[in-house]
């Protein structure tokens, strides 16, 4: 079993579906470490020491956040500035995270063929989650390709959060294939590469 | 009776008559005193009034002024000033005094009168040169911290100096009964042998020592709980003419006694309190004291020689200047420094008055002589605020520095200054200090103090309301006022003084309720802090989580209350009048109303709600779609 990290991140969970329904679908699972970003820092006070020794004793960190002009909401990109301090996850002696995996789950207000070059936001999803996966590389991680909803404010998210249920459960119990979900461009809940039951 | 209150109303009304203007000319005081006692010494002349007698009791003023100084300097500091104090100042004493004494030997002067005339004029003004540094705050800069050090030096000479010159009398012309003038008429050691003269005097500084270091706090916390202000003074007035009387006694300098329990009272919590229970005395007292010197001039003398006389001035303070300014190189004092040690010195002083008359009265000076002396030190001491004058104006322009605050070790004085050491200035000073800033604590609980000491804390006895107190915590110089205290007029009247009075200080004021913050902001305070405020909102940020709202949500629907609440305060703060009570001040009224309408329950909290709800509201699929179209638009027309 592969030790899991989850965190939640969205600043008005009251206006929030899909990232809502996630949330409460992994909430409670044994062996998952599942925590809303916000709720534990609602003052941004992060505790530098506390978030390390978390992520030091998982395997596999899962960032879920809806994305915000093309990035992640200020808490989370805060918690990446202060807890992946150099020494830690990057630079001398910054191997900490080495070996572990980290993958993002996020959702879009836009609709899938508006990421691309044809589409209104001109661009792939990928290419605005690539910092994210270059901090992983820098921190000598695997990243694996980000579990994605588009179009969330239209879409009903049960399906989804179901979804990022079977995900995070398979994840847990190493059923995902890993390898599989390295070199796919994004996973959604219907193209989850899972092993064993499919 | 009247002819005491005549003497005082002239000395006082020529004081308060050309002392302002000579400080709105930018002269200093001691020049405005100086020149009034110059137009006063026609009518003392007129009513024989004994000058020098009159000299001689304000000369305490400078007893006090040493003691004052000692209050700023804290033992520790005196001991890294040992040797400037020894060497700058026995250099100059020595080397002066030679100069002087060989130019007079050289013009066929008896070789004894040479180096007694040497050693008279060496002495320089402790009283014009500190009140002159202080009044302008060059007594923290390296010149005048070297200036001082000389004039402490020269403080100590005088005793034995007053050994030594008995033996410079003429060959058969012995005197016996010398008396100073300037010493009381008993001694303790007159009649001991030298060994034992010795341990008496010992003895003397031991007990000032010791005395200040454990009978005064016991006694000041005794005096202190009786809470009467003129108690306080007049103990703080027994302990200092009670020490000068007894180095009198022991045939010491009563300076250097009170200096040195100055010294052992740097430290104490009842520092700031003395500092202004004996400044008014003092500031009156050397007022007096440079009036005298001004009324002493024998203008016919002058007159019938003023040529030879002024020549002989000038050529005192070249000759001081002169061995001045080569110390100065030989201690290294910097640029501008290093003239305002070799101009601020090179008078004559008041010591030199004593000196000169006592060694006619041991038959060392010929009679006439004296008169003509003492004329020259008058002179040079009336010259003196010209040279600082030409110090500032001239010379530190010259050199074109930035002031630069040295020494800021030398002060105690905190940027942040803090009225009130309980509950709530008590964490502020904690933070403060945590943070590495220096504060001064001012509270007016013995028993309060006598805690904080024992934990470590640096905190001073005192009422905090009192104007002066304020001064003597370093108002002038504070960046930070927090007004802690627990009374609410107290705490409006400090704000209106300092505001007034002290534009510069930022004020911090802890508000009761909202009343008090209207008077507090009525009277100048631009950052009100209400005490219970910020807990009772975490309080309700507790209450809306415990009921099941999110934490985030909770903290940003508290911040817009705070800000909602703090605005209303601020727009009612502005409509409020002190001379109308709130409910028929109808703009008072008028903004409630509309503030009420906006605030009930019923209507969603309002402003305060419609601010919380704005943020990270997600687009309608509306939104989303104009932004595609747009684009795709724009990039198919392109």
């Amino acid at each position: 079993m592969a030790r899991l990290l989850h965190y939640a991140a969205h600043p008005s969970p009251g206006t929030s579906s899909a990232n809502s329904a996630m949330l409460k679908r992994v909430r409670g699972l044994e062996g998952i470490t599942s925590l809303d970003l916000y709720a534990e820092y609602p003052r941004y006070d992060i505790d530098i020491e506390d978030e390390q020794q978390r992520l030091l004793a998982h395997d596999v960190i899962v960032l879920q956040f809806p994305l915000f002009w093309y990035s992640c909401p200020a808490l989370v990109k805060e918690w990446l500035d202060l807890v992946w301090e150099h020494g830690f996850a990057y630079g001398r002696g910054g191997d900490r995270l080495k070996g572990k995996l980290l993958m993002l789950a996020v959702t879009t207000g836009g609709p899938q063929e508006a990421y691309g070059a044809e589409g209104y936001q001109h661009y792939e999803l990928r290419t605005f989650l690539t910092p994210f996966e270059q901090a992983a590389r820098l921190a000598q991680m695997r990243f694996l390709a980000p579990y994605v909803l588009h179009g969330a404010l239209k879409t009903e998210p049960e399906a989804h959060a179901l979804g990022f249920l079977r995900l995070m459960t398979a994840l847990r119990d190493e059923r995902l294939d890993l390898r599989a979900a390295e070199s796919a461009d994004i996973l959604t809940h219907d193209t989850l590469p899972l092993m064993g039951i499919n | 009776m009247s002819d005491f209150l005549l003497l005082a109303f002239l000395f006082l009304i020529a004081g308060v008559a050309a002392v302002p203007i000579a400080t709105a000319l930018g002269l200093g005081s001691v020049l405005g005193y100086l020149i009034a006692g110059i137009a006063l010494s026609p009518i003392l002349l007129l009513l024989e009034v004994d000058v020098v007698s009159i000299q001689h009791f304000a000369e305490f003023g400078v007893v006090m002024m040493l003691f004052l100084v000692g209050l700023e300097l804290e033992p520790k500091r005196l001991w890294e000033m040992r040797n400037r104090l020894l060497g700058l100042g026995g250099l100059q004493v020595g080397l002066t005094a030679a100069l002087i004494a060989g130019v007079l030997i050289a013009f066929q002067m008896d070789w004894r009168i040479a180096v007694a005339v040497g050693l008279i004029l060496a002495m320089s003004s402790t009283a014009i040169v500190l009140q002159t540094l202080a009044e302008k705050g060059l007594l923290r800069g390296d010149g005048g911290q070297a200036s001082f050090s000389v004039l402490l030096f020269q403080d100590i000479a005088v005793i034995p100096i007053l050994a030594l010159v008995p033996l410079l009398a003429m060959p058969g012309a012995h005197h016996a009964g010398a008396e100073d003038g300037h010493g009381a008429g008993m001694s303790l050691v007159a009649d001991l042998a030298g060994w034992q003269a010795a341990l008496v005097t010992a003895g003397a500084i031991a007990l000032v020592i010791a005395g200040g270091m454990f009978l005064t706090r016991p006694l000041f916390r005794y005096i202190a709980k009786a809470r009467l202000r003129e108690i306080f003074v007049a103990t703080a007035l027994m302990f200092v003419v009670g020490i000068a009387l007894l180095m009198t006694l022991v045939g010491l300098s009563p300076a250097l006694g009170t200096f040195l329990a100055g010294v052992v009272l740097a430290n104490s919590e009842y520092r700031h309190e003395l500092e202004s229970d004996i400044d008014p005395f003092r500031g009156l007292l050397l007022g007096l004291f440079f009036m005298t010197v001004g009324a002493a001039i024998n203008f016919q003398m002058l007159w019938d020689d003023l040529f030879p006389i002024l020549g002989l001035t000038f050529a005192v303070i070249a000759a001081k200047a002169l061995v001045l300014l080569i110390l100065a190189r030989i201690f290294a004092l910097r640029g501008s420094e290093k003239f305002l040690f070799g101009l601020g010195l090179a008078q004559a002083g008041e010591f030199g008055f004593v000196l000169s008359s006592f060694a006619v009265s041991n038959l060392v000076l010929p009679e006439t002589m004296a008169p003509r002396l003492n004329l020259i030190i008058t002179l040079s001491m009336m010259l003196t605020p010209g040279l600082f004058i030409l110090y500032e104006r001239v010379i530190r322009p010259a050199f074109d520095r930035p002031v630069v605050r040295e020494d800021d070790e030398i002060t105690e004085k905190g940027t942040a200054i803090i009225a009130g050491h309980g509950r709530f200035g008590g964490i502020v000073n904690r933070m403060l200090l945590a943070a590495g800033y220096k504060t001064t604590v001012l509270d007016h609980s013995a028993a309060q103090l006598d805690m904080l000491r024992v934990f470590g804390f640096n905190v001073y006895y005192g009422d905090a309301s009192r104007p002066d107190l304020l001064h003597a915590a370093g108002i002038e110089e504070a960046t930070l006022l927090v007004i802690a205290i627990d009374d609410p007029a107290q705490a409006v009247a400090i704000v209106h003084h300092v505001s007034q009075n002290h534009p510069h200080v930022h004020i911090i004021a802890r508000a009761r309720d909202r009343h008090h913050v209207y008077e507090l902001y009525n009277a100048g305070c631009r950052d009100v802090i209400r005490e219970t405020f910020d807990s009772s909102v975490r309080a309700g940020r507790s209450s809306y989580e415990a009921l099941g709202m999110h934490p985030f949500e909770a903290e940003r629907l508290a911040r817009a209350f705070v800000k909602a609440d703090r605005h209303a305060l601020y727009e009612l703060a502005q409509v409020w009048d002190p001379e109308i009570p709130e409910t028929q001040n109808p703009a008072y009224v008028q903004k409630v109303r509309e503030m009420n309408e906006v605030m009930e329950p019923g209507a969603a909290l309002g402003a305060f709600r419609e601010r919380h709800e704005r943020g990270w509201t997600p687009p309608s699929p509306q939104d989303t779609e104009t932004d595609r179209q747009r684009i795709e638009a724009a990039r198919d027309g392109a």
